[in-house]
């Protein structure tokens, strides 16, 4: 029954990032014309002011792709693997996780390469995932929506104090991490995104292939046992693939918060929550909502850039909200 | 029981007493108590009545201020909202205020006590927002027994609000210029470091004005606890009451983040310490308890990192984390209830 749906709803996502791909290319504090676009692609000329601009936006939509797709994939298997409709790696202290062990690795070890940025990154989001799970499990209530947001938050203000430390005590890590501290897009070229494709691909093979599962463990730790899951192994390796899709992704953009919150609850309206469905969809909105918020970001202050991670925030925080009063009961 | 409940506000007095005492010797230079107390009383000693009067004296009666500002506050809200993690920094009215005044900082270029106005916008706009959706969110709908508690969905409320306030923060410290933009981040951070007499003066007159005002709210405050209905048939105007706490609440966070900035936890640790060491709430522990916080964190930060200068929000900020953390394994109902 759901087939057409889904099919109009994969065709419409694929029109809407095509859409998003070219205003990405072409919106912004210079705007280029359709037909330059063209005879760039045609006969690329360095001369030219806006071949030029093309080439430096096609960097940064490149990285929105990545960052979209990873960010979206991680949020639709933190929900799915947690049963929990608020988890985002945002809120669950991944990104806070990463950004500490970045600054950590400038501060102790003057790490400059996105490589040395991504394996602090992964280190860091892994430990503040584990950190965050374990805190809330032991909480009488366990590891429920309400403690895992709590504990998450916990964490990212211990972390942001680190942070704060740091800076403090290295005057000139003040202004990398005060701009890095905020996600964008426009701070990486190609061979940084690249360097970051391994693991993004691997991420995101992962939890796409491990979309039964969750559909399994949608029904509970014992049904899922029960339909042969092996429940503690299938969350290792999704954790896994969720720490190398954000680890990746702060790398490349630094802390981009609520957009794995937002798009799949956006796909779970239009298709519901199969996760066959509900993670293809989410990998191919993700990077619309983000360059769409991206390239609103440019022009909405002019002449400065507001940066695309303000811009999730202000588009998730009330979609968060929306979700809370919403549910009678915050569950899946 | 009695000699308890005198005891333990003497220690804390004797404890502030000492953090105070400790602020103004500690440091390079170190003073001398008979040099500190002649400085203190009038007398003009080169090198050391600069040191005295003009840095450290002040810094230590802001941090004193501040602290039992910020724990009147946070008790106020924890105990109207019936919930230990509903302080005004957990639930994002420091948040607002900040981000009113760092708004007000990068667009105006306002400095000083002009951004009280801002933060007292700020929080009290946050502070409504937040308790407009508290209330849609009785426990178990309107009129079940839940009666004005707040369950924890409404702290999701806070993160979320806090979250987006944090993300306003970034973006204005991102376009402030180098300079301005240190400055912004380190009274965000919080501290009293660079305190003078005539904000402390501020932050006194506050005092001054708010405690009689909220020690005469108290006891309704006490009546509210009984729960709305209760509160009602007893004549107490619940909804008036409720406002007027949460006016008070959010004018001495105000005052406070206008001055020091926002202390990190220093509201949401002072309420439950002292309930936890008084076996019961207590605001005069609580106000108590947030000077000791803040004096020491300060001491803590002026002495312990070499040359470096750790602000006093820094500290709070990152033993907060773990006690908030602590709260949430330790307690009973994921934090609701009491």
């Amino acid at each position: 029954m759901p087939a057409r749906p889904t099919l109009l709803a994969t065709a419409g996502a694929l029109v809407a990032l095509a859409v998003a791909c070219v205003l990405s290319l072409l919106v912004g504090a210079r705007t280029v014309p359709l037909d330059a676009a063209w005879q760039a692609a045609l006969a690329f000329d360095p001369g030219s002011a806006d071949h030029v601009v093309l080439a430096s936006r096609l960097q940064r939509t490149l990285a929105g792709l990545a960052v979209g797709v990873a960010l979206a994939l991680a949020g639709a298997g933190l929900q799915g693997m947690t049963r929990n409709p608020l988890a985002d790696p945002g809120i669950l202290g991944l990104n806070s996780g990463a950004a500490a062990a970045v600054a950590t690795g400038v501060y102790l070890f003057s790490f400059s390469s996105v490589t040395q940025f991504m394996a602090a990154g992964f280190v860091g989001a892994a430990l503040a995932a584990v950190l965050v799970y374990a805190l809330a499990a032991a909480s009488r209530t366990g590891a429920t929506p309400i403690t895992l947001a709590i504990a998450g938050a916990a964490v990212t203000a211990g972390l942001g104090s680190l942070v704060h430390a740091l800076v403090i005590l290295d005057q000139g890590a003040l202004d990398r991490m005060r701009l890095w501290q905020v996600g964008t897009l426009g701070a990486r070229d190609l061979g940084d995104l690249a360097a970051v494709a391994p693991a993004l691909l691997i991420g995101a093979v992962i939890v796409l292939g491990a979309a039964r599962a969750l559909n399994a463990l949608a029904l509970g730790d014992d049904a899922a046992a029960g339909l042969g899951v092996h429940v503690g192994r299938t969350r290792v390796v999704l954790g896994v693939g969720i720490v190398l899709l954000v680890g990746a992704a702060v790398s490349l953009a630094g802390p981009v918060g609520f957009l794995g919150l937002v798009v799949p609850h956006a796909v779970r309206l239009l298709v519901g929550s199969d996760h066959r469905r509900l993670l293809p969809l989410t990998a191919l909105l993700g990077p619309v909502v983000l360059l769409l918020a991206d390239v609103v970001g440019r022009v909405i202050a002019p002449p400065a850039e507001v940066q695309v991670g303000v811009m999730t925030a202000l588009l998730g925080v009330p979609v968060f909200l929306v979700l809370i009063r919403t549910r009678k009961r915050v569950a899946l | 029981m009695t000699s308890r409940r005198l005891l333990l506000p003497l220690l804390l007095v004797l404890a502030v007493a000492g953090l105070l005492t400790a602020r103004v010797l500690l440091g390079t230079p170190f003073v001398y108590a008979d040099l500190a107390v002649r400085a203190v009383l009038g007398e003009q000693i080169p090198g050391v009545s600069f040191i005295v009067m003009d840095d450290r004296l002040p810094a230590a009666v802001v941090g004193a201020l501040a602290g039992a500002a910020l724990g009147l506050s946070g008790t106020v809200f924890q105990t109207l909202l019936r919930n230990p993690l509903a302080s005004p920094d957990v639930i994002g009215v420091t948040l607002g205020s900040a981000a009113a005044a760092v708004l007000a900082m990068a667009v105006l270029d306002a400095q000083g006590m002009a951004l009280f106005w801002w933060t007292l916008l700020g929080g009290l706009g946050t502070a409504l927002l937040v308790l407009w959706v508290a209330r849609a969110h009785r426990p178990g709908g309107p009129g079940a027994g839940g009666a004005g508690a707040v369950d924890d969905r409404f702290v999701l409320v806070g993160l979320g609000v806090a979250a987006g306030f944090t993300a306003v923060i970034q973006y204005l410290l991102s376009r402030m210029e180098s300079q301005q933009a240190g400055d912004a981040m380190h009274w965000l951070v919080g501290s009293v470091a660079g305190a003078t007499w005539p904000r402390a003066a501020v932050l006194a007159g506050s005092l001054v004005v708010l405690v009689p005002l909220l020690a005469g709210l108290v006891g309704r405050l006490r009546i509210l606890q009984l729960g709305d209905e209760t509160a009602t048939s007893l004549g107490l105007p619940v909804p008036a009451t409720r406002i007027a706490l949460v006016i008070v609440g959010v004018l001495l966070s105000s005052f406070t983040v206008a001055v020091a900035g926002p202390l990190a936890f220093v509201a949401f640790l002072a309420g439950p310490l002292a309930r936890m060491i008084a076996a019961r709430p207590s605001f005069l522990l609580a106000a108590l308890l947030g000077a000791v916080l803040v004096l020491a964190a300060d001491v803590a930060g002026q002495n312990l990192f070499g040359r470096h200068e750790m602000p006093a929000g820094v500290i709070t900020g990152a033993l907060g984390a773990p006690f908030l953390l602590w709260m949430l394994v330790r307690s009973k109902t994921s934090g609701s209830g009491r």
